[in-house]
Order: structure tokens, then sequence, then C-alpha cells
């Protein structure tokens, strides 16, 4: 259960309730409403204890039904305040922390939108995902009943202690010694049993890890009868996880049972000694009554109010991890170039359209002056230096350079630094030395949702999302028509399959489309790529699983809509690349040789080998 | 349902009737205690009797005590049958996953059935482990107030029969309306949550496409969903406290009143009336512990209802039809198959297609994307079942061989490999559990793994990491072969499993696999035209139908879409 979650103290207490208050602060009136509401109501339920006394004694007692009838008339009134406040603070209170979470919850998706990929290497899903779901969860229950748990059972103890006090001082002691232990036990018991939590947590975390990484590799298992194997393993893990879990629920168990049990002790203790002061004439016996009352009052606000305390500080402690990530750097973006439609004027020159018209520019501003750069695809590396991590150099004084309308290869084994350099012409990672321009302008001057808005990336892993085929399609272009749509699959060969499913283009796809097969997935993903017409198109191994007639298709399709825009490949095929104006042999983070397919073959270094590796078949 | 649930309890049942008991007992062993002090202040302390004040402190320090160990024993005994019980159904959901076949697992979904599996069996142990006692207590106060409330004065009692049916209707009402808001609220959050996690997926996709906008708007839509959906449902369970608070002030305020007017007429004590209102309270806080039980409940019949859905699946591939024959020479045949994923599908996937492999032979197995060329293989261990038409090894049909044979003696490398988090010798040894380090090697010689495992710093200790992410897309095929390889199987499929392997040691691997494995029959698939042109026959598929098979001269000569893939390879040198 999410409460059980974290079970870890916030490093920096202060920090993360000054936060949450903030984001509280914004329905400042609503918390305070919850407040003196909680107030009214702890205090209805108090004084209806204290005034049965005087009610007995000066109304039943006497027979004064007419007083009788004023003060049920009264404490009715009263009670109804109380309860007519519980009410009110129990709604109140989930409105407004269901938006108070709503607003975390959003604004740390929207937060997570702008971090750089950089983060997202060093930080596995499950963990950015258990932010949104167990720290969110583990706030969200706080706010729901802490809050105001807090504040009622601090005043029910409070109250009641106050009372015992002012009925027998002496005697009220026991109580007090009683409550510090109670305390006492509850702060080992809450310790012992954050210990087995943690533990539980890890045992989970493995049975986690290893059923999803047996669902994902489900095929293999079968097909090599694992089953008898994995279960053993699976039952061992499951078994841990029993161990660890029985053990921290007994103790969080046994909170409750011993603090009652244990105040049924001060009971006994207190009614013996109370007993005997009332012999010996300290206490008469209307008081030792109610005092006793009150002690067995005394105990469960003790215990609400420490179990809340825990929750709370696990809230916390939830709370402060999302703001940590809350402020982690966002993607740098310091660039004031903007991308802008352009229709070009009667004379020749370029001026910003309102309209679609399919022709783009960089608006630069220079000295006050705005310039129009018309957007070309020039794009060049001029000794970048890059490193995904500072010990390891990836891209090692890359120089490159693609005209506009060039069609660019990489080639290269795994890990030669094919991608790296894709990901540097879309700044997902900053470059440590060296610079890239595009029609000549420093990529770090773009802005860069514009950077990326002029190009499109089909990438190895293809990801759709849960919804229609040409919902998934359309996310290249989010006003695409039907037409556009159909238009784009066409080019990307993926009409007739598209057509041949079920429910056609409104074909519903689920978790990451795996009712399609590899290679349709990569249809799909070159179809979105294609729908956005963009000025430079990236391919990054975007036909890995297609066979070489449909890539020739495509690439037939592609050719004609990306004419005179720029375009880089990368793939493993030689296929996929021999028509290349350029074609770049990468090895180790350099470029080793460069040409076009006959200059590269005349070079007869790597990429000859390469090709010839192939020949041997012949 | 929830007897079914707890009928997976098994071995923990004894935990389970012990927790009761203790609860019980403690339960009764504290309502001792004000009957005791009661003596204590009505006839020690008026009959100013010190000894008896001790005895009857003792009793109620005895009585304490035995409660404090009873209380400790059953949070103890709660606790193992709750997760005892979490681990017996994960067991049982587990053992039935396995047994699962595609379809079945499409019917879910991976994502759903790991949730499944893991956070909704935790809900229902955690509901046990803690519900047990409320559960318990509440049902065996009520009673016992309720007939301590009924000596003290049975005409007063009366107040009971109206305030019990009002609080209870009332939490029935609360309880009842709750539960489908709770299930709509976890669909609000499955929701949520599957549009995060596809965002963090697809990253890249979202960042290279400038989406961050579009994905917060959706975020939003699905926030504000969920955030309507926990206010009515949490605010709904949340009027179960001043329902409570409601009837419990009435019910003092006409036991004040009615109980006041019969001490008036000389029918009650004032004692009584006190003692009467302080079990007043103990009958109202069982009541509404037995409610927040079924609250609590109402979460985890959601989740439980979702495990049990899982475990009454029908698996539609079984060991119904098998016999025990056994296969012998790997000779494959289908006969005028036809398969489509779901009956609801219009078109088939593989229409009418036969072909009969003999033993020992290789066969490609060539078609562009999508013509079904991995499911038509995947029917030949039975991972998918056909449609129409019989698929046969050594003229038994597949569905006659018992399962756990017949995947024995087919291996099958996949399309989208998968390593594991362990050794690199520890993947190997999935094909063969206890394969000696020589074995591994020889097979890792066939696959032309070799050359690179000496390369590894720890050979083949090397850790794989999970997913293998520790080595590169090629060295992963070749190990996925040489695990299959280690099955010795009958039967070998490679699908499309060399395609990051360069051709010269493609050819080095099926130059090995000949010398060393020459009775195996082989099916490969492949992309390109040299992995299966060597090939004793080639199957062309189109579009699902078989187009033309025949040796690679052959189809070369009258196929014009082999032609075709042909010559858009031959242009890249791929051949």
């Amino acid at each position: 259960m999410a409460k059980y979650a974290g079970y870890k103290r916030p490093k920096n207490t202060k920090k993360a309730v000054l936060h949450l208050l903030a984001y509280m602060g914004l329905h400042k009136w609503m918390f305070l409403l919850v407040g003196l509401l909680v107030l009214v109501s702890a205090g209805a339920n108090i004084m209806g204890t204290y005034l049965l006394k005087p009610v007995i004694n000066r109304f039943i007692l006497p027979g004064d039904i007419a007083g009788l009838l004023r003060a049920v008339g009264a404490m009715g009134a009263m009670y109804l305040c109380g309860a007519l406040a519980t009410l009110g603070y129990n709604r109140l209170m989930i409105r407004s922390s269901q938006k108070v979470v709503a607003e975390i919850r959003s604004d740390l998706f929207a937060h997570v939108q702008k971090l750089p990929l950089r983060y997202f290497d060093a930080h596995t899903h499950g963990e950015l995902m258990s932010r949104f779901t167990n720290d969110v969860d583990t706030v969200q229950e706080a706010m729901n009943s802490s809050f105001a748990m807090i504040i009622h059972s601090f005043m029910m103890l409070f109250g009641t202690v106050v009372m015992m006090m002012v009925l027998s001082l002496r005697l009220s002691m026991i109580v007090v010694f009683f409550l510090a232990v109670m305390f006492g036990f509850i702060q080992w018991n809450g310790s012992r049993s954050r210990k087995y939590f943690r533990r539980q947590q890890e045992e989970l975390g493995r049975i986690n890890g290893f059923v999803e990484e047996m669902m994902a590799g489900q095929k293999v298992e079968k097909v090599f009868r694992r089953e008898e194997k994995n279960f053993e393993i699976f039952c061992g893990l499951n078994e841990n996880y029993r161990r660890e879990s029985s053990r921290a629920l007994t103790f969080a168990g046994m909170m409750v049972p011993v603090i009652v049990s244990l105040s049924y002790l001060n009971y006994a203790v207190s009614a013996c000694a109370g007993g005997l002061f009332a012999l010996a004439g300290l206490l008469d016996i209307g008081s030792l009554a109610s005092y006793l009352v009150y002690v067995r009052q005394s105990a469960l606000p003790l215990n609400q109010f420490t179990q809340q305390i825990n929750l709370l500080m696990t809230a916390l402690a939830g709370a402060e991890r999302i703001f940590d990530l809350m402020e982690q750097e966002p993607e740098p973006d310091e660039g004031d170039v903007t991308l802008c439609n352009v229709q070009e004027r009667p004379d020749g020159g370029l001026e910003e359209s309102d309209a679609r018209t399919g022709r783009y520019a960089w608006s630069v501003q220079e000295g006050g002056e705005r310039r129009l750069v018309p957007l070309q695809g020039d794009v060049r590396f001029d000794r970048v230096v890059f490193g995904y991590v500072p010990q390891k150099t990836v891209l090692d004084g890359i120089s490159l350079y693609a005209k506009p309308g060039q069609k660019i290869a990489f080639v290269g084994s795994t890990g030669a630094g094919k991608t790296t350099i894709i990901n540097l012409i879309n700044r997902f990672y900053e470059i440590r030395s060296g610079t890239i321009t595009y029609d000549g302008i420093d990529i770090r001057r773009i802005k860069k949702d514009d950077l990326r808005r002029s190009m499109a990336m089909v990438v190895q892993e293809t990801h759709l999302f849960t919804g229609t085929i040409a919902d998934n399609i359309r996310y290249g272009k989010l006003d695409a028509t039907d037409g556009e749509i159909r238009e784009a699959a066409r080019i990307a060969n993926a009409d007739s399959f598209i057509r041949r499913l079920p429910g056609g283009y409104d074909t519903m796809l689920y978790g990451d489309g795996s009712n399609l097969s590899q290679g349709q997935r990569q249809l799909l993903a070159i179809a979105r790529a294609a729908v956005a017409r963009p000025p430079v198109l990236v391919l990054d191994e975007a036909t890995s699983s297609i066979d070489t007639r449909t890539e020739r298709l495509i690439e037939q399709g592609m050719d004609a809509i990306m004419e005179g825009r720029t375009v880089f490949v990368i793939a493993h095929r030689l296929s996929t690349v021999r028509n290349s104006e350029a074609i770049m042999v990468l090895e180790r983070g350099r470029i080793m040789e460069r040409g076009d397919h006959e200059d590269l073959l005349a070079q007869r270094g790597r990429y000859y080998q390469l090709y010839t590796g192939q020949f041997e078949l012949e | 349902m929830l007897r079914r649930l707890f009928s997976y309890m098994h071995r923990y049942k004894k935990y389970a009737a012990l927790a009761v008991l203790c609860i019980t007992a403690e339960s009764i062993f504290e309502l001792l205690v004000p009957l005791i002090m009661a003596d204590l202040v009505d006839v020690g302390v008026a009959g100013a009797d010190r000894g008896y004040i001790f005895a009857k402190g003792a009793q109620m320090v005895v009585c304490a005590v035995i409660a404090l160990a009873l209380g400790a024993g059953s949070a103890r005994f709660s606790a193992l049958a709750g997760q005892g019980l979490g681990a017996e159904l994960r067991k049982a959901e587990y053992r039935k996953l396995q047994s699962f076949s595609f379809s079945n697992i499409d019917h879910f979904r991976v994502s759903s059935l790991v949730t499944r599996l893991t956070s909704d069996v935790t809900n229902v142990q955690n509901t046990v482990s803690t519900g047990m006692r409320p559960f318990c207590r509440g049902p065996v106060m009520l009673v016992a107030a309720t007939g301590v409330a009924f000596s003290i004065n049975h005409r007063l009692a009366v107040v009971f029969f109206v305030a019990l049916p009002v609080l209870g209707a009332l939490l029935f009402v609360i309880t009842v309306k709750v539960r489908p808001r709770y299930a709509r609220l976890q669909g609000a959050i499955d929701t949520l949550n599957r549009i995060i996690q596809e965002n963090l997926t697809a990253v890249r996709i979202v960042k290279a496409c400038v989406r961050g906008d579009y994905e917060i708007a959706k975020f939003e839509e699905a926030n504000r969903d969920l955030k309507g959906e926990s206010e009515a449902a949490f605010g709904l369970a949340a009027l179960n406290v001043p329902a409570m608070q409601f009837v419990m002030y009435g019910t003092i305020l006409a036991i004040l009143w009615f109980g006041g007017e019969m001490i008036r007429v000389g029918t009650m004590q004032v004692g009584q009336l006190t003692g009467f209102l302080s079990y007043v309270l103990q009958i109202l806080n069982s009541l509404m512990m037995i409610s927040n039980v079924f609250l609590m409940m109402s979460r985890s019949v959601a989740s439980g209802a979702r495990i049990l859905e899982v475990i009454d699946e029908e698996i539609d591939i079984t060991d119904e039809k098998a016999g025990d024959a056994r296969i012998g020479r790997g000779e494959i045949e289908f006969d005028h198959v036809w398969f489509k994923y779901r009956s609801t599908a219009r078109e088939y996937v593989l229409s009418d297609v036969s072909f009969r492999i003999p033993a020992g032979r290789t066969v490609g197995i060539i078609g562009q994307t999508g013509s079904a060329k991995t499911t038509l293989v995947q029917l030949i261990p039975r991972l998918y079942e056909a449609s129409r038409g019989t698929v046969r090894i050594d003229g038994v049909p597949v569905e006659e061989y018992p399962l756990a044979h017949l995947r024995d003696a087919v291996a099958m490398v996949l399309q989208k490999n998968t390593l594991f988090s362990g050794t690199l010798l520890s993947n190997l040894r999935w094909g063969k559990e206890d394969a000696t380090p020589e074995e591994a090697a020889e097979a890792c010689r066939i696959a032309c793994a070799d050359e690179f495992i000496d390369r590894l710093p720890d050979g083949y200790e090397t850790e794989m990491g999970q997913g293998g992410v520790n080595v590169s897309g090629g060295q992963k095929q070749r190990l996925c072969i040489a695990r299959a390889l280690l099955k010795k199987p009958k039967i070998l499929i490679l699908d499309d499993s060399t395609s990051a392997v360069d051709t010269a040691t493609e050819a080095r691997i099926r130059r090995r696999m000949e010398e060393s494995l020459p009775g195996m029959t082989k099916i490969i698939i492949a992309q390109r035209i040299s992995s299966v042109r060597h090939a004793d026959r080639i199957i062309l598929l189109d579009e699902g139908r078989v187009s033309d098979t025949g040796t690679h001269e052959e189809l070369m000569e009258r196929s014009e879409i082999y032609r075709q893939i042909y010559d858009s390879q031959k242009e890249g040198a791929e051949l």
C-alpha cells in the first residue's frame, strides 16, 4: 500500500514543509477554514463529555424536566455544529487536497517535459514513475486525512490531559507517566517497522524487476521452456518478500493493540491509586468517575497523533523527492532565433507569412534589426568534441558539412558515434567544444523548439502511443487532415497494411503497438515523419526491420517529398545508404572516410572492406 | 469471490484462525476491565476496603497484560495470514501466467499483468493483514456491548433499535455507492500512469517532434479527470465520519432525555445511565469499525476481481490433445494452414499455406514487411495455434505432442532478442541448465560468439545487464544463437536473427552449423537474400500466402517479386 512506500524521513524537513505550504498557500483561505472547522468539531466532542456531569447533577437528579429539555437542546445545537463542522472539513479538505495534489502532479509533469535527455539517461523510468505514483500518493493521503487528524487528535489529547490535571494534579502524574511509556513504545515500534518496511520495499522491488524482465522476455521463456526454473526463482523471491512483509506488518499491526492494552493498564493503576486517594479523602467519588473516563479517552488521540505524524513524515519525504525533481535544471534554451513561415515577395525577397507556406526562414535579431535567413538545411560541425560522461569522449573533433538538399549517410559499427551525431544536431545534448551551425547560425542561438521543429526524426526504437493509427501518424503534424495522413502512410508504404487492419486507420493501438510487427511499427514511424514534411529529415536505423524491397519503395516516396532538402541517414545495411551524396564512415568517434559510394570503393578502405565482406559470399 | 480468494490461503489458514481467536479473546479481556472497575469503585471504594481495591486492581492488571500478549499475538498472526495469502496468490497467478499463450497475454496486455501480479495482490494482502482486527473486533464489541446495555436497562436500549438501523443504513449506502467510484478512480489512475509511462519511454520522439505542450495538454485532461474522480470517491468515503457523529450525538441526546425521564420516575439509577452512555459509544464505535473494514474491502475487492480474472483466464494452448508422441527426425509440414490473431479479425494473416520441409534440410523464408514470416514459424512450437489446417512434425499434428517435448525439440531464435540480467554463462544455460563450460564454449564456437567473448574482460562471467545492454546488437544475436544451439534441437528456427551480424561472420556461422549439426532441420527467416540463398529451398511469402518456393536459381528465374528483392540488394552490394 502506498502509505508504506517510503517510510524514510525527509532530509530537509523545513524546506519540504515550506515548499508544500507554498502549494497550500494558493488555497490559504480554504485551509484556514478547515483548521477552524476542525477546532469546532474537536471542541464539540470534548465539551460534550464535559457537560454530561453537570447535566446529570443539575437537571436529571433534581428532576428538572424543563431544564433538561433546555440542556438537551443546547447540547443538541452544539453537537449539530460539531457534526456539521466535521462534515464540512472532511469535504473541504478532500476538495482542496485534491486540488493541491493535481497542481503538484501537473507542475511535475510539465517540468519533466523540460528536462534534458541526460537526466533520462541517468534515471530509470521506474524511478521517475515512482515520483508520480508512490510519492504523490503519500502526499495525497497525508493531505486527505493527516492534516485535519493531527489538529483534531492533538486538541483531543491536550484537552483531555488538561481536564485530568484540573481534576487531580497528583493522580494525573500516573497518566503522564503512562503516556510517556506509550510514546516511547510508539517511537521504538515505529523505527522497527520502518526498518522492515524498507526491507519489504527492497524485496518488492526485486519481485517487480524480475516479473517485468520475464514478462518482456515471455517468448524466450516459452521457447526455452524455462517455466520451472523461473517459477523456482520467483518462489524464492516471493518467500523473501513474504517473510519481510510479515515482519513489517507484525510491527505495524502491534501498534494499536499494545497501545490499547497499555491504556487499560494505565486505567487499572489509575483506578487503584484513585480508589486509595478517595479512601484517604483526597478525591470525591464523582470526580474519580469522570477522571477515569478521561483516562480511557487519552490513549486513542495519542495513538492517532503519532501515527499521523509518521504518515506526515513519509509524505514529506515523498514531497521532498518530488520537489527535488522539480528543481532539476531544465534544458538550456537561451536562443532567440525563431522559425517562421515565409513567402516570396514580388521583388524576390522574403516576408513572414501566417499561412503554412511550406517555406521557412530563421528570424535573426541583430542589433535591433530583424533579418530573415531562409531555412535550407545547411548543417556544419566544426571540430566538435562530445562525451556523455566526462571520463569518456565519444566524438573526438568531428568536422562535417551537409549541403542543402544532400543526403548524408553515417556508417560504422555499434558504438562508433553515429546516433550521437544526430543527437547533437537536435541539441539533445550539449557539446563540450567546437561549434555546430545550421544555415550559418550557431544552434545554441536557435530557440530549441524551433530547431527541433525544423527537422523530423525517425529513430531506431519506434515508440507508438495508445490511440488510433491515425492519431499516431498525426503526432508528426497535429493539424494534419485525414487526406494528409493517408498520403503520408502511402509514402511510407504503410497504407496497404493499415487498410487491411480490422479498423483501418481507426484501429486502436495499445501499449506501444504490440499488436503490430516490428517492421509495421517502423513504417508508422516513417509515416509520422512524412506527414510533418520537415526541411530536414533524420533517419536513424529507421528501416532496419523493413525488407529491402519495401525500403526502396519508401525511399522513392521520401526522395520525392525531400527533394531539395537535407536528409541524414544511419544504417547498418549498405543498401540503405548507397545512393547518398556523402557517406561518412565512423570509427571510434572519428570520421575515417568520406565520399560517395564510388569514391569510397575506390579508396579501398574500411567501406570497401564492409562492402567486400558481403561479396565474399558470392 | 471472497471465498475463492481466501481459498488460496492454504497452509496459512491456521494463522488466520489463530488471529481470529486472539482478537476475540483480547476483546473479551478488554471488556472485562470496565466491569472489574465498576466493582472496584462501587464495592471497594464505597466500602473503604483497601484489600479489595488491591485485589481488583491486580485482576485488572492481569487482564490488561493478557490482552497485551494477545494483541501482540494477533498482530503477528494477522500479518502471517495476510502476507501468506498474498504470497500464495502471487504464486498461483505467476504459475498461471506462465501457461498463458500469447493471445491470452494480448488479452490483458503486459503492463496490466504486471500490476495485477504486484500492486493488486499487495492491496489484498494488506487489507487482510490490517483489516482482520477491526473485522473480528467490531462484531464482538457490538454484540457484547449491546448485551450489556440491554442488561442494564432494556427499555432504554430500545433507542438502539432506531440508532443502529439508521447508522447501518447510512454506512451501507456510503459503502455501496463508493465501490463503483473506486473502480472508476482506479481507471483514471491507470490512464494517467499510462500517459506518463508512454511519455517517458518515448521521450526522444516527444522532444524531436516538439510535442511537450501537446503531451502536457493530454496529461492535464487525464489529471483533471483523476482529480474529479478522487474528489468524488474520497469525498463520499469521508462522509463516514460525520454520519457516525450525527447518529452518535443523536443517540446520546436521546438517552439523556429518555434516561432523565426514567430517573425522574425512578425506574433507573444515575450510575446506570452513565454506564449506559459509555456502552453506547462502544457500540457505535464498533459499527464504525465494521464500516471502515467494508470501505477498505471495496478497494481490495476490485483488486481481487482483477487477480481472479487472470487466474480464471482460459488457456487456449493446452496439452489437451497430447499423446506421448516423440519427435524423431524433424520433418515439418504445413497443410492448408490459415491463421488470424483474433477470431474477430476480418482478414487472415496467413492464408492457405502448405509446404513440406524434409528432415535435415535448410529452408529460407523471405518476404516483405508484414508478409507474416514470423507468424508462420511461431506456429511450429505452438506459440500460436493455427486457426484452420494442420501443422505436422514427422507426420503428427503439433498439438498431439506434449508441449514440453515439442518446445524442447524446436529451438527458436527470436527476432526481438532478449538476454536477461545475469552472467553470460547463466544466459547460455537457459538452453541447457546443466551445460558444462565446454558445451557452452562449443555452442559459442559454432555461433561465432567465441571471437568476442575471449575479448571480454570477464569472459563467460561477464554481467549482461537487464535486456543484455552490455553487448552490441550483433554480439547479442550470436549469443542468442549459441543459447538455442545448446538445446541440441531437432529443428532450429532463426527469425531474422543475424541481421546485425556482418555477412562474413554469418557465412561462417552457417558453415560451422552444417559441419557440427548436420541432421538438424533449419528454417531461416531473413531480409538479406545472402542469408538464404544457400538454403535447400526458399519459401517466398507475400501478404500471408506462399507466393513461390524453390531454390535461389529457380526463384530468380520465375519470380518477379524475388528478382525485385534481389535487385534492391544487389545495388547495395548485399550479395
